[in-house]
């Protein structure tokens, strides 16, 4: 792979308007990934019947290629934490995440599974799941309804779409300097030890800006 | 139904030695209940099952209630003849004390056969630390063994007499009892925008700078 193209997308356009297909490998790679995202057959709440209604067939989420959903997750691409983790559930959650196989997507459905939500300033409930797992589309609602996942599955196609194989915009599982381990935490005394994972998540800055 | 007052003079006709008294609830609802001593709670609670008046046989709601330690101020006047003649001077002295604090444990009552109900029963355990001990009455009502598991897990009432007394909600190796009043909550900082109330001094603390030589992120 070169550097810099030595067709433009103008003219691989015009080309396949005359019928001859040019493609990159990477191009083909992602084209067959984004549109294969088969998420892992598990819910915890409420989310779970928007995610269940999705994939019926009114909504009908096989229109996007993820109608599989996997009861195994060694043969899942994206987990759908779709509801309240509680921090009894919490390490089920991430032990489910590390049996899947790179690459592999998250999707946070919902109030709870972004923040907590409603549940935040209780003693008993995660307040996030993006404290031990990394996320890559956050999906608003309460809960959000069958189209919102949507839009997010194609959200996440998007951003599978512009990967690339090489390079620093490369995957994690294609890249040297990043790590794929994510360490289940433990029931503490007090809490879920540790509490966050902190390669993963930081209190984000609450500072007003001008 | 009888009224609470009418079964505590009927209980207390059937077991002379138990403490048995009506709690009146002062509210709209006036849902009085009856406050079982922890000696006689097991026999008064298959009294109220097997009665043929009453016929309690569903045991609806379990929960618990923690009372902590309440700071009572006596006042008590004294008054002082003035040996000018004048009028006797009245002094106040206060006193405080600590009034101990206690777990009470509810059970609601209902009769299916009967249909009528609920009879409110309530047990109080010696103190908030170490003897907090009631019996069960899961042997009298199965419905109870769950729920008293919560109140065991979320209070700390241990129950003598469980078949399984086990945490039921948090996990084993949990040492807190989350639902008492003076619980104090993980350092578990959650964003807000507009932080407010104690929400401002978890924000300042999640954002104190970091001690050199620490790990970075």
């Amino acid at each position: 792979m070169t550097a810099m193209p030595t067709i433009t997308d103008e003219e691989r356009s015009e080309l396949r308007r005359h019928g001859i297909l040019l493609t990159s490998v990477e191009e083909l790679y992602n084209w067959g990934r984004s549109h294969s995202v088969w998420p892992l057959q598990f819910g915890l709440a409420c989310c779970a019947i928007e995610m269940i209604a999705a994939s019926m067939a009114r909504f009908d989420i096989a229109r996007f290629g993820s109608e599989v959903f996997r009861p195994s997750p060694r043969q899942a691409d994206l987990l759908i934490v779709s509801g309240t983790v509680t921090k009894k559930m919490a390490p089920q959650v991430v032990r489910l995440w590390n049996q899947m196989a790179e690459p592999k997507y998250c999707i946070a459905m919902g109030a709870c599974a972004i923040s907590g939500g409603p549940f935040k300033r209780g003693y008993n409930v995660l307040k996030g799941i993006d404290r031990f797992v990394p996320v890559d589309i956050y999906i608003p609602g309460c809960p959000p309804r069958p189209e919102a996942l949507l839009h997010g599955l194609m959200e996440l196609q998007k951003k599978i779409s512009g990967q690339s194989i090489k390079g620093p915009d490369a995957p994690r599982h294609l890249r040297a300097d990043t790590s794929c381990e994510y360490p289940v935490p433990e029931f503490g005394e007090h809490d879920l030890l540790p509490p966050k994972n902190p390669d993963v998540w930081q209190a984000p800055d609450s500072s007003r800006k001008q | 139904m009888e009224t609470p007052d009418q079964i505590c003079h009927r209980l207390l006709a059937r077991f002379p030695s138990a403490e048995i008294s009506v709690l009146q609830n002062p509210g709209p609802a006036a849902q009085h209940s009856l406050l079982v001593g922890p000696a006689s709670v097991r026999e008064v609670a298959e009294f109220l099952r097997d009665d043929p008046l009453l016929r309690l046989d569903f045991c609806s709601n379990v929960t618990g209630v923690d009372w902590p330690d309440k700071v009572v101020v006596d006042v008590t006047k004294s008054t002082v003849p003035d040996p000018a003649g004048g009028p006797p001077k009245v002094t106040e002295q206060k006193t405080e004390h600590t009034q101990p604090g206690y777990l009470e444990v509810v059970y609601h009552l209902y009769s299916v056969a009967l249909r009528h109900g609920p009879v409110i029963i309530r047990t109080r355990t010696a103190n908030r630390t170490d003897a907090v001990t009631l019996p069960s009455l899961t042997p009298v009502w199965r419905a109870a063994e769950f729920q008293e598991r919560e109140v065991f897990d979320l209070f700390g009432v241990v129950f003598s007499g469980h078949p399984d007394l086990r945490r039921i909600l948090m996990w084993d190796g949990y040492k807190d009892h989350p639902m008492r009043r003076d619980y104090v909550e993980p350092e578990d900082y959650e964003w807000e925008p507009t932080p407010h109330g104690d929400l401002v001094d978890k924000s300042k603390r999640a954002h104190a700078p970091k001690p050199a030589g620490g790990p970075t992120p």
